[in-house]
């Protein structure tokens, strides 16, 4: 079957193609139609029967990887690197597709009852890459030095809850200081890779229990894998035999790659390409709505947006629908002022939607009695991806409201070291977290360290401390709907957009699977699909 | 001693006093990026904390002048010290990186001097006739174009349509020399296209300006050919305007084609250098920066001696 009527079995599968439109479509390229219905047949039969197979090399391509990069997991902060422990290394627990736990190194997670006590059994007779098997004392060795405050784990700030820890037998024990019914969520943080010894001997040795061990190691350019024998859960994971990741920063690099063939996977489609890169053979674009957003954030603290009236001014004024339509190309869903969406357990739906209204932003605006002299909005391109045209498209409606939005363009260069978290009214973005406590706790809690819109509020912070102890989902969700609320109403945050995660994907790769807890299936598609060809 | 060798001394000596000057002035602008190291790694998930720690570990509390000569000591008995942003050899990263950048440069040179030339005698041989015409509007053509619009659409007809070359020129040692010269096809392509213009119409002005001369006629009236007057009289007096333009070209090859590494994936010094400036790695960038300078300011200096060599009046002065 030559590459264009693959790519059209493809579409009828995929449901983007009628059966009719496909036999016309077949028929065009000199194929009967009863040839045309059994390669129909055939696709379907194949794609149901899909059985994972191994060998073969997957190549990926990556954004997100630069010269500067280690493969120590205290550091990783973004894809690339991201890519690279998840091939040698695995965690206590893992969140799964659905939001659920799905556990890794541990066998069993058990909590008292005031979830103030954690019991994680570990699982025996694993070997790490180095030969030795992995053990209770280095899962402690793992957490202590992540939670050292000399560390500079981005771990650091979710272990400071930890009141003690200790290995008892093959448990592994969490004392916490609050209750915290989440903590699984916490210790399936990326940064928590079991290594030997908790990687206190050479952090970046990339050794580790997962499938594959490092073979070529040159940060920003490509880094190389080949499958261990002796990994232990090879019946769900490392499939082909090995793995090559190449760091392709620039977003044509990367789609051209995708396109001649000379990688499988892709991450980071930018949204104004995605549907032209559909429409090409041999592959796909894969698209998930994930916990990511985009966010203008203002200082509550700072004049004017300490003043409610003048944030709801800028909440009614800008225009939601559009900001999808025309920032992510429909690949993303509207925001409501509150940084949680329905890709979070615990939900509340029946939060309404705030709706661009220019009259309720001018009636606002005026109630404010603010003086006119101009808001002053800093923006960069790095920001989020379209944040200078994000910027201009909220100052044209705020100026159909008669509020005088003026925005700043800064350089990228230094906006997380100088702007973000320092300037009172900027653009940002945040990457979503696998629970509504943790996202909160990061960003929304009176004392954190990214508290980004000065949203200090007891209340509210006290509400956040009963929703971890509580254990009781129904009046769990019921505390986090309020919290929702009270953010969307008065908080500092104005928040347009959920962004999708949008990978590419060669039709050579079975098991793709999306995952919205991150990026190419929460950056495990190389490890946990296979190459059909192999 | 002879003129020459004095003159050639003395560019010797004044190109070590620029090089000392370019390490002030690029230690200079590294201090004044916005921001520090410590800032840069740990990124959106700095804490106060993890900040103090990381700058102490990192040596950056102590004076800038301290730093500066610590360094500069350091980088003239070759110890380029660790990156700070992690940890590795930098003499061995910049020499892997440069290695890359220098093959890159030298098939591309191989490829666009000799062509530019060539070509420049061509159009004046034909001068505004159609040869030279069209040469000058494809090679002007070539150059107005953005570099990376000239990549991209290289990539989508040779790479992705015929499929011919690789659109990814990630290099490494591994691989033969054909899968290399096969990876760096089309960039070689795009730097080619986008030097050759610049040397080809120096090239055609220099020897067209020769032409002018009284001499030039007398060999024109003894019956000589034009393409042997072009070759035996005019371009051995046009050589140092060329050699000249060459060599910026030849710079540009070496420390401008950043842009290029970017759209290909090629590692090479370009890509290093401003991933070491985003992460505010100070050494890296300081090594890149003076390994850049002492590019230019040698590949000038040649330029220079080879003006000099090339001139009877400056080989033989009153």
């Amino acid at each position: 079957m030559n590459d264009q009527l693959k790519h059209l079995t493809g579409e009828v599968a995929k449901g983007k193609m009628t059966r009719r439109e496909f036999v016309g479509r077949a028929a065009a390229l000199g194929v009967t139609a009863a040839v045309a219905n059994s390669m129909l047949a055939e696709s379907a039969r194949a794609d149901a029967h899909a059985m994972p197979k191994r060998g073969g090399m997957m190549r990926i391509g990556s954004s997100g990887g630069e010269s500067t990069n280690t493969q120590d997991p205290a550091l990783v902060a973004s894809e690339a690197p991201l890519n690279n422990i998840r091939s040698w290394g695995e965690l206590l627990v893992e969140v799964d597709s659905e939001g659920l736990i799905e556990n890794r190194m541990a066998e069993s997670v058990e909590a008292s009852a005031d979830a103030k006590t954690w019991v994680f059994k570990i699982r025996k007779g694993i070997p790490f890459s180095n030969g030795k098997d992995m053990t209770p004392d280095d899962v402690l060795k793992t957490m202590q030095r992540h939670s050292n405050e000399e560390s500079q784990s981005g771990a650091l700030g979710i272990m400071k809850g930890i009141a003690d820890m200790k290995v008892d037998g093959d448990n592994f024990i969490v004392e916490l200081e609050t209750a915290n019914a989440d903590l699984p969520y916490l210790m399936a943080d990326y940064h928590l890779m079991i290594q030997p010894n908790g990687g206190m001997d050479d952090p970046a040795a990339a050794i580790g229990t997962g499938p594959y061990t490092l073979e070529i190691d040159e940060p920003g350019v490509r880094h190389a894998y080949k499958r261990r024998e002796d990994y232990w859960d090879a019946e769900n994971r490392g499939f082909a035999d090995e793995i090559e990741q190449l760091v392709l920063n620039d977003a044509t690099a990367r789609t051209a790659a995708l396109q001649s063939g000379q990688v499988h996977i892709i991450n980071r489609i930018d949204p104004k390409v995605a549907s032209l890169l559909d429409r090409a053979p041999g592959l796909r674009v894969e698209s998930v709505a994930g916990r990511g957003h985009y966010v203008f954030i203002a200082h509550v603290d700072t004049e004017p947006f300490s003043n409610n009236d003048v944030m709801l001014a800028l909440k009614y004024a800008i225009n939601r629908e559009e900001m999808v339509d025309k920032i992510l190309r429909g690949y993303g869903s509207v925001g409501n002022d509150f940084p949680i969406n329905a890709s979070y357990p615990l939900f509340d739906d029946s939060i309404p939607q705030r709706e661009h209204s220019i009259e309720k932003a001018r009636e606002h605006y005026e109630k404010s009695g603010h003086d006119g002299s101009p808001i002053i909005l800093r923006v960069a391109d790095g920001a989020f991806p379209g944040a200078v045209d994000a910027a201009a498209l909220f100052q044209e409606t705020a100026k159909a409201a008669g509020i005088p939005l003026e925005i700043k363009r800064e350089p990228n260069d230094g906006y997380w070291s100088e702007v973000w978290n320092v300037q009172p009214f900027c653009a940002s973005y945040w990457g979503g977290r696998p629970v509504q406590d943790q996202m909160y706790t990061t960003a929304y809690l009176s004392t954190a360290d990214w508290n980004d819109t000065r949203w200090k509020r007891p209340e509210f912070d006290k509400m956040l401390n009963a929703a971890k102890a509580e254990l009781d989902a129904v009046k769990r969700k019921e505390i986090y709907s309020q919290m929702g609320r009270m953010l969307r109403e008065e908080g500092g945050v104005i928040l347009p957009m959920f962004n999708d995660f949008v990978a590419g994907v060669s039709d050579d790769i079975g098991g793709w699977n999306n995952d919205p807890n991150g990026p190419v299936m929460n950056n495990m598609s190389h490890i946990k699909c296979w190459l059909k060809d192999a | 001693m002879h003129p020459i060798i004095k003159l050639i001394a003395q560019r010797l000596a004044l190109g070590l006093m620029l090089l000392f000057a370019a390490s002030i002035l690029i230690f200079g602008g590294t201090m004044m990026l916005p921001g520090d190291v410590a800032q840069q790694i740990l990124g959106q998930s700095a804490t106060p904390e993890s900040l103090a720690n990381l700058r102490a570990e990192l040596g950056l509390n102590d004076p800038p002048i301290t730093r500066y000569f610590n360094w500069l000591g350091g980088f003239l008995t070759g110890d380029l010290g660790t990156a700070l942003s992690n940890g590795r050899d930098i003499g061995e990263s910049v020499s892997f990186r440069l290695g890359n950048t220098l093959f890159l440069a030298f098939w591309a040179a191989a490829i666009s001097v000799p062509l530019a030339i060539f070509l420049g005698l061509l159009a004046v041989r034909y001068k505004d006739r159609w040869p030279d015409k069209l040469i000058s509007a494809v090679t002007l053509t070539t150059i107005s174009i953005p570099e990376f619009m000239i990549g991209y659409i290289l990539i989508y007809w040779i790479s992705i349509q015929l499929g011919w070359f690789s659109s990814v020129s990630i290099i490494y040692d591994t691989m033969t020399l054909g899968e290399k010269l096969n990876a760096i096809a089309i960039p070689v392509m795009v730097l080619t296209l986008v030097v050759l213009a610049h040397m080809m119409r120096m090239t055609r002005a220099a020897i067209l300006n020769v032409m002018q001369s009284a001499y030039i006629e007398t060999a024109e009236l003894k019956g000589m050919g034009m393409l042997k007057i072009i070759r035996k009289h005019a371009f051995p007096n046009a050589i140092a305007p060329i050699v000249n333009v060459v060599m910026l070209n030849l710079a540009y090859l070496v420390v401008g084609v950043v842009v290029i590494e970017v759209v290909f994936a090629y590692p090479g010094m370009g890509q290093y250098l401003v991933d070491h400036v985003s992460k505010r790695d100070v050494p890296v960038v300081q090594a890149c920066g003076l390994i850049f300078a002492a590019v230019y300011i040698g590949l000038n200096l040649v330029a220079d001696i080879v003006s000099i060599l090339a001139n009877p009046r400056l080989r033989h002065p009153k």
